[in-house]
């Protein structure tokens, strides 16, 4: 799955989000696959993406400035490759 | 950056995965059953206290339970104990020597996206397997493997502990494994439970760990190990996953009275941590106790510091070290680069393990007929 910052985005409907003190757990109970955010504010930011129309916009909201962008866009790709996260049609 | 393995040391608030053992009754008396199962503990958790288990669970977020036994499916309210917990977001990998898994029970199962099931099967045939598992138990794993399979069960796991009769089937598992849509899971043979009296027979021989660590970087993630062979990455490349012990760290072991241990090949009470009856539960266990908390300082390698190889394999399997008699902070019984071997000749008592739930094999005639509880004690019943 390619991912583009600038479309909406959600977790994957079965994906579960455990915050931990390093950041947090993802964990897909149909890949049965673990994955981690490494920190507090990429966690905001997967957080920030049902309400948000873009993920750009929920790295907004979540406060990240914008030396922080290419880091978190990095992240929700791979996330995104191993099907954690999916695209959603922004609501009108 | 900070490498994932690293902040894991440190500990969860919740475990990422934790064995949950749900009885020691057992159909089958497996040579090197890590639990000792076989008899019921009479003091086994009630349904409405292993629900009030999964209850924390949900709210903890551990994300999913290894239930295992014992034979989980024995226990009479096992179904329900699993539809309860996969209606509270609290996914159920169960193993299962197969018994239960009739057609009907494979069909329930196939349904349930929250459920994984592991057939348990020793031997890519039915002599090496019946010889540790017992008679019929290969037929028994086969049917329930058909059955899953008939019943559109996708990616249902055969899992395998690695003994020195079975290493030189690992492509026939393979075989078998794809034959029914299943991934392949192999596990290391630990000296735990029952298995503390075969390990010295059963374990696999040095060239064979070669042959097996070469078998699983050939595979690759395809075949799952549950981590279990991290102390092989001394021989190379690291394998896959964390290489760290988990033990009190990210995982742990509540045994079917309750008992809280810091992994499911440790119970014994050095690794009792606590018990799920107590005031705060499980979370005040994982969280709070003494044991878990020293498993989460950073371990001091001891002997194994000077080894160049000592931040792979990170000196083996605690429950390894300690039911073979070795010292905790040394190499690992079967460390590759071939330290453990030289301790174990000059070992030193093995420790017991705490509890045996095994079947009598042996009963004694004392000369008269048997008389029940109440007529040998005037307390029973009454506890």
């Amino acid at each position: 799955m390619v991912f583009d910052l600038d479309r909406a985005w959600d977790l994957h409907p079965q994906v579960s989000v455990r915050p931990e003190p390093f950041g947090a757990l993802l964990y897909h109970f149909g890949t049965r696959k673990l994955s981690f955010l490494k920190d507090r504010g990429l966690l905001s930011v997967v957080q920030a993406l049902a309400s948000a129309p873009t993920a750009r916009a929920a790295c907004a909201a979540a406060g990240a400035s914008p030396d922080d962008i290419p880091r978190y866009a990095r992240a929700l790709t791979v996330l995104a490759r191993g099907d954690m996260l999916t695209e959603r049609r922004p609501a009108e | 950056m900070t490498a994932l393995v690293d902040l894991f040391e440190y500990g969860l608030d919740s475990p990422i995965c934790l064995t949950w053992e749900l009885t020691y009754a057992c159909n089958l008396s497996c040579t090197h059953c890590l639990s000792s199962s076989g008899r019921r503990d009479p003091r086994e958790l009630s349904t409405a206290e292993a629900k009030a288990v999964i209850d924390e669970l949900e709210a903890m977020q551990v994300f999913y339970v290894n239930i295992g036994g014992g034979e989980p499916t024995v226990r009479p309210d096992f179904w329900e104990l699993l539809d309860y917990a996969t209606a509270h977001h609290v996914g159920v990998k169960f193993s299962t020597n197969g018994v239960r898994i009739t057609p009907e029970n494979a069909r329930r199962l196939a349904t349930n996206d929250y459920v994984d099931v592991q057939i348990s099967l020793d031997g890519a045939t039915a002599e090496v397997n019946d010889a540790v598992r017992g008679p019929g138990s290969y037929d028994t794993a086969m049917r329930a493997m058909a059955n899953l399979a008939d019943a559109g069960m996708k990616n249902f796991k055969l899992s395998v502990v690695c003994t020195r009769h079975n290493i030189p089937q690992l492509d026939e598992f393979k075989a078998i494994a794809d034959r029914y849509g299943a991934q392949l899971r192999l596990t290391r043979l630990r000296p735990s439970g029952r298995g503390a009296d075969v390990w010295d027979e059963l374990h696999p021989r040095p060239e064979q760990q070669r042959e097996l660590y070469d078998w699983l970087v050939a595979h690759g993630e395809g075949v799952l190990t549950g981590d279990s062979f991290f102390h092989l990455s001394a021989f190379g490349d690291p394998l896959p996953g964390l290489n760290l012990c988990g033990a009190g760290r990210v995982v742990c072991l509540i045994d079917p009275v309750g008992d809280v241990y810091a992994c499911p090949f440790a119970i014994h009470d050095e690794f009792l941590a606590g018990n799920v009856r107590g005031e705060g539960g499980f979370r005040d266990v994982w969280r709070e106790s003494a044991l878990f908390r020293r498993l989460r300082e950073p371990q001091q390698g001891g002997a194994c510091t000077s080894c160049q190889f000592f931040d792979t394999c990170k000196g083996g399997c605690m429950a390894a070290k300690f039911f073979t008699g070795l010292p905790l902070d040394g190499p690992d019984p079967e460390c590759v680069q071939g330290y453990g071997e030289s301790l174990l000749t000059n070992r030193g008592a093995i420790p017991k393990a705490s509890g045996d739930h095994s079947h009598q094999k042996v009963r004694v005639s004392i000369g008269r007929p048997p008389v029940s509880l109440c007529e040998e004690s005037p307390l029973a019943g009454a506890r």
